[in-house]
This record gives C-alpha cells, structure tokens and sequence, in this order.
C-alpha cells in the first residue's frame, strides 16, 4: 500500500475564491492509503515547497498528489521538489483544480465537489504507479534555421558566435528575406541595407554557418537533439563553385519579361538574374519560366558570354540529408491577396500601390533610383492618401482578425520622409487607431504630424475612383462627421501581413502546431514564447506572430540563447513516459505503426516464449527515444499490447473508476 | 439545357426588351427557357428585417416550383435576383426562416433551399461559356465602347450572392468582349444609381446617374448596358447630362450581336 | 432612456440582427455611403446611437428614408456590424406603427413618371410603407 500526502494549493484567491480548499483536504484525508492532507497558500512556493519537502521525510510517503493548476504549469516543479526529498519524480500526480475548477465554476460548492473527486482519481491512480526512470540521448551539435531573413540571419550568427554550426535554409535565390527590401527602418530611419547587409556578409563569411540558398526543407524525422532533415538544393542552372558573380550573363540575357520580385514587380528582370547587388551568394539563378534555351531550345546566350563556364542547362535538384540537434523557423510573412479589397482599386489603378512597393520606389536601389515617381506615367505625385489596416482587423472574412502591428509606424516613417524630401507633397493618413507601443515610437509619430504636418485623419476610406488621371478617395472623417474626398496622385495601402504559405507544410513537418491565421504557436504566449510545444523547435521572427526589425531581432537572439542551451548538452533526459509492448499480446498487425506520428515504432521478428511455447512472432518495438508519449497507438491497439508507461490502461481506469463514484 | 424562369414584374411591362431579347438570344444559344406558372411579384426589396416572412413567401414559391420541375431557376432582373437568390440563402441556413415559411406555405414538401438560383448572364458564362457565345456572334459590334454598370443587387452581399467579385468585376466586361466590342471599366460601375428613392426624391437619383454616366463618357464609352429595370431607368430618365451615352440592357446588344434584332 | 426607449433597442438589435459592440469606429461604412450627405445621421452614428438606446431620435431622422439600401456598407464593414441592417430595423419600428407609413397609397400617383418601372415602384411601398 501507497503512502500517500495530498497537498491543496489555494493559489492565492485563484483556487481558494470558488473552492473550499480546507474542505477538499478534509475530504479525502481518509482515501485509503492517505496519511497526510493539508493545505497551503502557495503550494508552489519555497515555503510551500518545503512542507512538502518535510512531509515526505516525516510520513515515509511513497507519492505525492498536489492539487494546484495545470500540470503543464508547475508538474515540472514538484517532480523536482519529491525528487529532492529522495521520491521517485514519477510518483507525482497533479489534480487540476484551477483551470478545471475554480476557474470555470462561479459556484463554490459546485467547485469543491469537482474539487474532491479531481483529487479521489488522482489518489487511485497514483496507487498504480511505478518509480520510471528517465533515459538519455545524445545531442547531435548543429542547428538549422529554416528561412533567411534578419530573423534567420540574427539567429544563425547569435548560435554560430556560440561555436556550434549552423546551416540557414533559404527558399529564394539570396538571403536577406524582406528587410533587404526595406528603404529606412523606424524609428532612427537608419538605411535598412546599411545595417542588414553586413550581417548578411557576417553569416555568409561565418566559419560556423554554411548556406543553402534556393533550397527547401523537404522533410524531418527524429526528435530533439536528434533530427534528421531532408533539404532540395534547387538547380540554379549556374555552378555556383565556377561562377565569379561578375553579372554579364545577367546584363546580356535577352528576356526581360519577368517581373521583378525584389522591387515587387513594379519592373522586369531577365530570365537569369541576381536579386539585387548585395546578394549573398552573388550567384544569378535561371528562371526555367521565363528562359528562352530552356523553353524552346534556342538562345543560350549566357553560357556563351559567361566567362567561366559556369552556366549548366543540365542541372538537377540536389538532396542533402543532414543531422540537427535543434530547428528554428523563420520564415517570415508576406502580404495578403488584396483581391477582396478592391473598393480601394489596388488591381484596377497602377497608381493604388502597397507599402512594400513604395518601400521600393523610395529605395536608392529601387526601380526609381529613389525617386518618387507613381508608376503609371512616372511623374512626381503631389497629393498622397494613406490607408491604414487594409486587411488587418477584419472579421468580416475578407481580411485578419488580428493587428498587423508593424503598418502604423511604417506609415509615419513613409509620411516623414515624403514630406521631408519633397516637401510641397500634401500626404493625407487615414487612420482607425494609430498604435505606437515602442521605444521612441510615439514622439516618431507625433514628429510626422507636428514637425512634418503629415494631416492624420481619423476614418477609412470606402472608396478609391480614377478620375481624369488622379484617384478620387472618398472617405470619413470621423471627428468632423463629413464624408470627404481627396484627389490624390497616389494611393498607399497598408496592406496586412500574414505568414508566409511555405509555413503550413512545415509545421506539419515539425509536427509544430499552427493558429487559426497559420502563425506558429509557441509552447507559452508569455512563459516560453520563442520555443515550439514540440521539443527543439524553436520560433524566430514573424512566422510566431506580427513583428517589427528591433523585435524581430530580439527574439531571433532569444530563440538562439535556446538553441544554445540545448547544444550545449551533451545528453537530453528522455521522456520515460513512453509507449511499450507486451510481446506476448501483440499480433503485429500494425496499426500502431500505422498511426504514430513519430515513427517510433517498428517491427521485428522474434522468438517469444508463450507459455512454453518458443516461436518467431512478428512484434511490435518502440523506440523509446522517438516516442513523445502521445497514447496515440495505445487507444489503437487491438489486442491490447500496447501501453503507456505513467498512464497506463489500468491507472486511467482507476481514475474513471473514482470519478464515477 | 432548359431552366425554369422567372421573370417578373418589371419584364412584363416596362422592361419588356429586357426579357423579349433575352428569350430570343437563349433560343439560339440552345438554352430553352420555360417559365413557371403562376408566379408572384418577388417584392422587388430582400426584407433585411429578420422577422419578416410574408413578403419571403412570393420568393419560395418560384423556388418549390422549379424545384418541382427539378430545374435550376433562371432569372434576368438584378432586384428578382437579388430577392430570390437571398430568401433561398435564408431558406437553406435561417432555421428559424426556414421553419416558419414551410409551416405558413404547407407544401407538399418542405422547401429547404434545394433550388440553384442562376443569373442569365451566369447561365451565359458558366453553361452557354463566353467562348462558344464568341463563336456564336453573327453580327460582332467592333468599334462599340461599352461600359458595364453592375450596380448594387447583383454582387452585394458577395457571400450570399457569389456573382462576381463584389469590388471588381469580370463578368459583364467578358460578356462584352464576347459580343465583338471594347469594355470600358468605370470606378462608380458598382455604385448605387439612386434605386427607389427616385418615387420620393428624383435629386439623389439624378445625382447618382449623372456621376455615373459623366465617368462612363468621360472614359470613352458609347453605351452603358446594365442587367437592372431600375438602374436603366435612373441613368436614362433622371440623369441630366448633355451627351448621354445609349443606355439599354445587356440582352439587346446580346440580341444584336447574335443578329436577332 | 426611457424604459419605452430601451424596449425599441432592444426590438432594433433582434430584428436587425446586428451586434453593434463589434464595431471598431472605423467609419468605413459613413466613408462608403451614397446616401452620406442626405443623412442627418450617417450610418456609423446608427452603430453607436442605438448602442446607447438613442432610437427615437433616429426615428425621426430623415436617414431612415434616403438610405438607398445599396448594401455597401454591408459589403465593405470590417466587422460584419453591417449598418444597413439597423437603418432597415429603425425604418421597420416606424413603418409598424398604426398610421406611420411614410408612403401613402394616394400619394403616389402624383409621383409617378411613364418611364417609371414597377420595380421602383414595388420598391418603395416596401421600404417606406407597410
């Protein structure tokens, strides 16, 4: 028999406001095998650690049940408190009396009674338990981190700084993801190029970091500090070891129909080309849609003009396996489709454009050489209408519910400068909220409007017309209560941003999970926010949630710190609460197999004794390093082999069973 | 291909070339249009307020008659279609709608919404398809710049009448095109034209045709075709402009195309 | 407000359907309205008005009569608050009362044109007359 003491947490008021904890000690002070009940404020806490601490010495316990709030929350932290008194962690058991109780029931005496049977299915199963002990895996030392924009790129060099190796996967042709495309960066208005691009020298130059760029993570297997990754290296079509980046192939290409991705189509590319100067690597990639020899045969300019035969019609995708300890995703965002906002025009006016496109058409390396030029008949515009949330904090269905968070200050920084370089420009701003939570960010947008008289009006704009050349807005303006129209030259939409698509496939790779608006989730929104629920995944940047640069990069070093942490042990401690088979039960139909999301489990043949019978049967092995404990083959095994280590078939009946008491 | 039709009030009286070139062009598209029996006037306004039924009862019925003849139920004018398309969106997911309609009419049957509910010019681009319309063009009016008013009933609200894109659309500009000539794309093809405040207030109607039609001129267009009595009605009889562009209904330049006119 | 003027909120919100504590003052649907200059209260004022039980006032306002049911903002609301919905309502609470239509049968063929479809005029019994 057990010896068992029961611990109530009150949680401050969080639990003792709706349940009687003295109460539900008192209840089950006489469960069999009870020895000690009792209750404290904090249970948590070092005083309220050392009770339990002392009981255990004192009472000879064999397990403990503390019923405080979630095991998620603090199972961690009273597994280390038994431990410390000599008890096995394993005979720990949490009943959930805050999220399941007092939190949800405004009755007290509702919630005491769900209180007492919560901590009666916790004392049965915990007669059921066995001491487990944890195994250990090895750490195999190298990280990847999947996209290469600041976020990736802050977090490479953050790990690689750490002395271990880092591989950057990047699906586009070059590094540097969106911020490369960014003129200034609020709210210093420093050259977004002037201090992205060294960093992007940092990583490639970096002994410790080693690049895949145009290439993409295919697939992943294993499990923390063991992870096995498949990586496409797109043809580029060019040797990258041959060529020298000297740019002819690129400068004598005929085809110029391609619209350019970097400055955001608003011109064209040739079929072969380096995104921009900076590119890192400087190695041009051919774009198979748009080049004439690998459509039609005919052409093949660049590979007569290239210096250093570096131009290969015939090259083949390439797969890399190679093995991780630790995952980071950075894979950024992009902005929404903004066909269901089409009362603005964006597709029916070259001159309704996106604060990416202006991003460009300010940028000294733009199309435009930075000079503001509207792209239907590039004249200078003189009159320039903002629109703030297109997209954003919508629940209609059209748009995101959620704040983009980054488009209020790049708005301000895009007014200030207008007004600030060209300054008989009127620049209007409609605006719902203007959101400046950041250091320095609210005297930004207060210098656009006092110092550079941006006019920020309060009200959206329903409508955007073309009108003998110029765009009519039609919009409210709130604080007036008139509807008013502006004839403007440009139109700037402050387009939502949302992850980018590539996200979804790899979260079902990762086995990571995503939200509703495909953001991946993190373990804690406040506790853990750069790690993943699953184990040696972590978030950097945007893919977690909307981010501006500073934050970015500072969650890109908090994701790396982690990264760190996990490298630099040389064995993780194993779940021990893992599924196993009983050889003798097991058909070795399977379905378990069939159904793990781990691939934790295989067959082999072997010789079992049933009953004194001997033969080779086909059973089912787990592999207790890959097993996350998930139960998923336990409820799927026919025959009953398959069982759960800590929750087994017998300690969850045993539960049921006090519950329905 | 045979739909069941409705053509309502308008059709019969005022907007009689709308409905008379529309059966024509159907015929030798092969499209037979069979109209119902016994139809009712639809009420011309969808009833926003939720707890209206009775005037959704005339709607139901054309919808249970071509579900009886196991037919998709065709319609011509934006404001039928609008009704029609709607009190069948309620019928399909309103239960309380639902319940009390079918406990007012006592069908044989309950009536849950089983109709498909089709524009003529959805019909044209999605059964007939504007490429074999093409092929079908006997007379193609080259050189005729027209532009397409939409505007309200036929695409709002978007997630219950799935026409086209509510803010940008293609399908009267496709329809253009098939029939030989050069559409012109308004910005105020999609706004309101002044509807049935022109019976209190003929001001904000003029207002609105007169805007609307200055932007189509103004833009080049020589003709300014629409699928809706009433918006033909504004633009043509409350618009005070000098050099007013043709207005006429989409189903006479389709008649004339197909040189049935 | 009168305990009469909260009944007619209350009436307001259910037939209408509309939960006003969805908007975000965004003002999209006054920015897009038609009928903007021939309102005294423009449709973002009907969100917060009958937030706060202010219907008589608005049932008084010519608004109800010149919103033109074109369902713009309808379309274009952010949060689905749809204001169009609670004009409707107003217009429905004033119309409902004994001798309240603001169209009379007699009235109209004064207003009549030839050209007029019936469609107009179907439209507007429905709208201003019960």
């Amino acid at each position: 028999m057990q010896k068992i003491g029961v611990f109530v947490c009150w949680c401050g008021s969080n639990i003792a406001g709706t349940v009687d904890v003295e109460r539900v000690a008192q209840a089950v002070a006489n469960e069999p095998g009870v020895v000690i009940s009792t209750d404290y404020q904090y249970m948590c806490s070092e005083a309220g650690q050392l009770k339990i601490r002392q009981a255990i010495k004192e009472y000879g316990l064999t397990g403990i049940v503390v019923c405080s709030c979630s095991p998620r929350m603090h199972e961690a932290t009273f597994r280390k408190t038994a431990q410390a008194a000599g008890l096995n962690p394993y005979m720990v058991e949490i009943a959930n009396i805050r999220e399941q109780c007092s939190w949800i029931h405004k009755d007290k005496d509702e919630g005491t009674e769900k209180a007492i049977i919560l901590a009666k299915a916790a004392i049965a199963k915990l007669h059921l338990n066995t001491p487990l002990k944890a195994g250990e895996s090895a750490v195999t030392k190298r990280a990847l981190v999947i996209g290469g924009g600041i976020a990736g790129i802050q977090t490479a060099l953050d790990i690689a700084d750490a002395g271990y190796e880092v591989d950057i996967v990047e699906k586009s042709p070059t590094i540097g993801g969106k911020m490369a495309q960014l003129d200034k960066t609020f709210p210093t208005l420093d050259c977004a190029a002037c201090i992205l691009t060294p960093k992007m020298v940092d990583a490639s130059a970096h002994e410790k970091i080693n690049l895949f760029t145009y290439s993409e993570v295919e697939g992943v297997s294993g499990f923390v500090g063991n992870f096995k990754v498949k990586i496409r290296k797109k043809a580029r079509h060019v040797k990258a070891d041959l060529c020298t980046g000297c740019g002819v192939c690129t400068e004598k290409c005929p085809s110029r129909k391609a619209p350019n991705e970097f400055n955001q189509g608003l011109n064209k590319r040739g079929a072969i080309y380096i995104p921009f100067a900076q590119a890192i690597p400087n190695v041009p990639v051919i774009d198979t849609e748009y080049c004439v020899k690998m459509k039609t045969g005919k052409c093949g300019l660049c590979a007569t003009v290239c210096p250093s035969k570096a131009i290969d019609f015939e090259q083949q995708d390439e797969i890399v396996e190679r093995e991780y300890g630790a995952i980071v995703a950075a894979t950024g965002y992009k902005l929404i489709n903004l066909d269901n906002f089409e009362e603005f025009g964006y597709a029916q006016n070259k001159d309704v454009i996106t604060s990416l496109e202006l991003e460009r058409l300010m940028n000294a390396a733009g199309p435009t050489k930075g000079t503001l030029l509207r792209p239907s008949d590039n004249e200078h515009p003189h009159e320039i209408v903002f629109i703030q949330c297109v997209g954003s904090r919508d629940v209609s269905g059209c748009g995101k519910p959620y704040c983009s968070k980054i488009c209020c200050m790049y708005t301000a920084k895009h007014a200030m400068m207008i007004r600030d370089k060209y300054p008989d420009t009127k620049v209007h701003v409609f605006y719902i909220d203007v959101r400046t939570p950041g250091k320095n960010f609210d005297e930004f947008y207060r210098r656009a409007v006092e110092e550079y008289g941006v006019d920020y009006i309060k009200g959206m704009v329903g409508k955007v017309v073309e009108k003998d050349g110029k765009l009519l807005v039609q919009g409210s303006d709130l604080i007036a209560n008139e509807q008013i129209k502006i004839e403007a030259d440009l139109v700037v939409l402050a387009t939502a941003i949302e992850p980018d698509p590539s996200v979804k496939n790899l979260a079902t790779m990762l086995t990571a999970s995503i939200d509703t608006n495909n953001f991946l989730t993190e373990a804690h929104a406040k506790l853990r926010p750069v790690e993943s629920p699953t184990a040696g995944v972590f978030l950097s940047g945007v893919c977690q949630g909307p981010k501006d640069v500073p934050e970015t990069v500072a969650q890109a070093s908090a994701a790396a710190a982690k990264v760190i942490g996990l490298l630099a042990k040389d064995k993780l401690t194993c779940n021990p609460c893992v599924a196993n088979s009983n050889e003798l039960l097991c058909n070795g139909c399977s379905q378990c197999a069939n159904v793990c999301p781990y691939g934790a489990i295989e067959y082999i043949n072997k010789e079992v004794n049933d009953h004194g019978k001997r033969e080779v049967r086909r059973i089912a092995l787990v592999n207790e390093a890959v097993c996350q404990g998930c139960g998923a083959c336990t409820v799927t095994c026919p025959s009953g082999a398959m069982d759960l280590k800590g929750f087994t078939t017998r300690q969850i009946m045993a539960e049921v069973d006090a519950i329905c008491k | 291909m045979t739909y069941s039709y409705y053509p309502g009030c308008t059709l019969k009286t005022k907007a009689k070339e709308l409905d008379r070139y529309a059966r024509v062009s159907a015929e030798a598209l092969g499209v037979t249009l069979a109209e119902i029996e016994d139809w009712q006037c639809c009420g011309a306004v969808y009833p926003l307020a939720l707890d209206e039924i009775a005037t959704k009862l005339s709607a139901v019925r054309a919808l249970d008659s071509a579900k009886k003849e196991g037919r998709e139920l065709l319609t011509l004018c934006s404001a039928c279609h609008h009704v029609i398309k709607r009190v069948n969106n309620d019928m399909l997911t309103n239960d309380d709608i639902r319940m009390k309609v079918n406990n007012y009419l006592k069908l044989d049957t309950d009536y849950v919404g089983e109709t498909n509910v089709v524009h003529y010019l959805e019909m044209l681009r999605d059964a007939v398809g504007f490429d074999n319309l093409k092929a079908a063009v006997k007379n193609p009016l080259k050189g005729r710049k027209i532009a397409a008013y939409y505007g309200c009933l036929l695409l709002r609200p978007a997630k219950v009448m799935q026409f086209d894109n509510p803010e940008n659309p293609t399908i009267l500009e496709d329809f253009i095109k098939a029939i030989g000539a050069t559409p012109v794309i308004t910005g105020y093809r999609n706004e309101c034209c002044g509807g049935y405040v022109a019976l209190e207030d003929k001001a904000i109607p003029q207002k609105r045709a007169n805007m609307i039609l200055e932007e189509a001129v103004s833009k080049g267009a020589d003709t300014v075709i629409t699928a809706c009595p009433l918006c033909l009605y504004n633009l043509e009889t409350n618009s005070t402009i000098d050099n007013k562009p043709t207005i006429c209904y989409f189903t006479e330049l389709l008649a004339e195309a197909l040189g049935l006119k | 407000m009168t305990v009469n003027e909260k009944e007619l909120a209350e009436r307001v919100i259910r037939i209408s359907g509309v939960n006003t504590k969805k908007c975000m003052k965004c003002g999209k649907c006054s920015g897009t309205c038609p009928s903007f200059e021939e309102m005294e209260y423009h449709p973002h004022q009907f969100v917060s008005m009958v937030e706060k039980g202010q219907i008589k006032k608005l049932m008084e306002s010519k608004s109800i009569w010149t919103c033109l049911s074109c369902f713009a903002c309808i379309e274009r609301c952010p949060r689905s608050v749809e204001p169009a919905k609670l004009i409707e309502a107003v217009r429905v609470c004033v119309i409902r009362q004994q001798g309240e239509n603001h169209l009379k049968a007699n009235a109209v063929p004064e207003k009549l044109d030839e050209n007029m479809p019936q469609q107009a005029i179907v439209s507007a019994f429905r709208k201003y007359s019960k």
